[in-house]
């Protein structure tokens, strides 16, 4: 049978995407150029039983979604960098007490309001760094509306094994770009849902290490009941200042990312014998892989490397890309966010040069082709 | 027989934070009888807050419960009301954490009329941080941040509460014991969002610095100024001088949120089938 096909917005296909990964709440605050993946879960979420809910701002939004996971419901949130700003708080929150969200942020340029409507990947950093403390992160970074899609359940899915709030960043164009979409059946992508507690009430404890590095997490109005707090805390979920309690927890949660190996996942287009390798993600790499075509037409051997698993950053695959070629060439659309990483795992192996653009226009195949030639 | 609180409280989670004289332990004992009133399951009640004295009551009591951010206990209460309607939702709070950085999400739950109770713990002053002024603290009062006299006018919480749209507004203190429970078991039976204002003390942040010289200082005070709502309505304005009035102070009934949601549900799904 032929698959159902549409021509979808990226916000459409993120919304789509929740859908399919069995998300029934969404709690948000309007912002753009993320208000049509609210727009669009505010008339399906109440067909299927789901609840939507407009939120007086961006930190109730975060903390609807944070409550709505702890009765045991699939839930999303979508924003805009000043809205993700707002929300950094509570993410913290939802890492520290390990509550399963999603979290879009639709990118656009800033500082502050920045422009609006105008594309940007200048919220790469906040992602790993936003919020205070020390904790993991994982960040997921689609450049078309397919994709959306299917990192959209991918997110649900790392956010319910992983027990954690994970963020998927797109920027304005492949957000508001409309692509043709197939629709995958149920089924064809993996569908991942929450751990439930194996033990008796008595016996569970929300932290406890003893059930592994993701100790399950139960849910409110069953026979399991438990206490939450964003103060560090012991197995039972109580707090203590006790320092080698603290200190284990906050390696925990550090090492249940660090130690997957589900996560990471990357695209290479001709990088085998690359000698200049392009480091960009989102609509940045598809004017890159344009490039890409361009150049090898001309007998330059140049190459893609795209992660779409930003955080937690493909630290081993670039160190051997750095060894392997003379350069690498980043091009993002902001002033030097993951050049940053790239320098640092590279670690000096290659020469590193980058390309930023942050007038709202977005970096064209032109651009990076000259900046591929400078390569010495 | 005596009222049997361990029913109710976690073991080996006490003693709890508060200091001698505090006025939290009395709100916390009527929060625990009014919900043995009301006869609620504890898997099925959440008892969520934000942060502050008052907010660590949660960690005693035996239900679903949440201990949040500043000031979000309220945003965060919603969420779990409107994923589990089914489950009773209650809020416990202090004056600074629920009316200033928390005063947003306590508008608009008011304003939504969410089936939760809200009993917020207004003791005037930011306790746990040492004693500085909140939106409750009384104009010229001393404290940590307003030396020379606190020069802010003050929040009228329950006046805050009407205004924003809950369908049940009360108001007690912590002098009136046997109200609390009470008050707080007529606001979780109430279809709505309900707000039950204690009036409580502070003896170690805000007495001392306020020359209130004992902690029965403080309850005579609470106790001297409270006037039942039916006894106000035959007092002059000039009697109403400096007092506060206790009792139900509002109560209507309106459409509530999650019952409202539901017939989103059923229209979205008789659209769509």
């Amino acid at each position: 049978m032929a698959k159902k096909v549409a021509l979808l917005q990226g916000n459409e296909a993120c919304a789509q995407g929740a859908l399919y990964a069995g998300c029934t709440f969404f709690g948000g605050y309007p912002i753009t150029p993320s208000t049509e993946v609210a727009e669009v879960l505010s008339i399906e979420l109440p067909k299927i039983g789901g609840k939507f809910i407009q939120m007086e701002d961006e930190i109730g939004a975060m903390a609807s979604v944070i409550g709505a996971s702890l009765t045991g419901a699939k839930v999303l949130t979508a924003t805009s960098g000043p809205g993700v700003s707002l929300k950094q708080e509570l993410i913290g929150y939802a890492c520290i007490a390990e509550v399963p969200c999603v979290i879009i942020n639709v990118m656009r340029g800033g500082p502050s309001t920045g422009m609006p409507t105008g594309p940007g990947q200048s919220d790469v950093q906040q992602a790993k760094w936003g919020t205070h403390g020390d904790h993991a992160a994982i960040a997921l970074v689609p450049a078309s509306c397919q994709e959306i899609f299917s990192e959209t359940v991918r997110a649900f899915n790392l956010a319910e094994k992983y027990r954690m709030p994970v963020q998927v960043l797109y920027d304005e164009i492949v957000g508001h770009s409309r692509e043709r979409i197939e629709f995958p059946e149920p089924g064809d992508l993996e569908v991942i849902d929450r751990a439930a507690p194996s033990v008796s009430p008595e016996k569970y404890k929300p932290f406890d290490p003893s059930f592994g590095d993701v100790p399950p997490l139960a849910a409110f109005g069953t026979d399991y009941r438990f206490h939450v707090t964003g103060l560090n805390k012991a197995a039972d979920g109580f707090p203590t200042t006790k320092a080698n309690l603290v200190d284990d927890e906050q390696r925990r949660q550090v090492r249940k990312v660090d130690a997957a190996t589900d996560i990471e996942l990357n695209e290479e287009y001709l990088t085998e014998d690359a000698e200049v390798i392009i480091f960009a993600y989102g609509s940045t790499s598809r004017s890159a892989r344009y490039a890409v075509n361009e150049m090898r037409k001309e007998g330059i051997k140049v190459g893609l490397f795209r992660p779409i698993t930003l955080w937690p950053f493909p630290e081993k695959r670039i160190a051997a890309l750095a060894q392997q070629a003379k350069a690498i060439v980043v091009a993002e659309m902001n002033l030097g966010q993951m050049v940053l990483e790239v320098e640092r795992v590279a670690k000096g192996a290659c020469q590193i040069s980058f390309l930023g653009r942050v007038d709202g226009d977005p970096i064209n195949p032109g651009q990076i082709m000259e900046k591929v030639k400078e390569v010495k | 027989m005596a009222f049997d609180y361990d029913k109710y409280l976690r073991p080996g989670k006490l003693p709890h934070i508060w200091c001698p004289g505090c006025g939290h332990g009395i709100a916390m004992k009527g929060l625990i009888r009014a919900i043995d009133a009301c006869g609620l399951e504890k898997n099925n009640t959440a008892i969520v807050s934000g942060i502050g004295c008052a907010s660590r009551l949660p960690g005693y009591v035996d239900f679903n419960t949440l201990h949040t951010a500043h000031g979000r206990g309220a945003a965060f209460a919603t969420g779990v009301k409107m994923a589990k309607p089914e489950m009773t939702v209650i809020v416990v709070g202090g004056d600074g954490d629920g009316t200033a950085i928390g005063g947003n999400h306590f508008i608009h739950a008011c304003r939504r009329n969410i089936d939760m109770t809200y009993v917020i713990f207004n003791n005037s002053i930011y306790g746990m941080t040492g004693g500085q002024f909140s939106p409750c603290t009384p104009t010229g009062a001393l404290a940590s941040t307003t030396v020379y006299g606190n020069p802010d006018p003050t929040f009228d919480i329950s006046k805050l509460a009407i205004g924003a749209g809950a369908t049940f507004v009360a108001r007690t203190t912590s002098f009136h014991a046997t109200q609390i429970d009470k008050l707080i078991a007529e606001g979780i039976q109430h279809k709505g969002m309900a707000v039950i204002e204690v009036l409580d003390d502070c003896p170690t942040t805000y007495g001392r610095r306020n020359k209130f010289r004992s902690v029965i200082d403080m309850m005579k005070k609470l106790k001297d100024n409270a006037v039942p709502v039916a006894a106000a309505a035959k007092m002059t304005a000039e009697q109403l001088e400096g007092k506060f009035l206790t009792g139900v102070l509002f109560k209507e009934e309106r459409p509530e949120y999650t019952e409202q949601y539901a017939k989103v549900i059923a229209k979205a799904k008789a659209k769509g089938a």
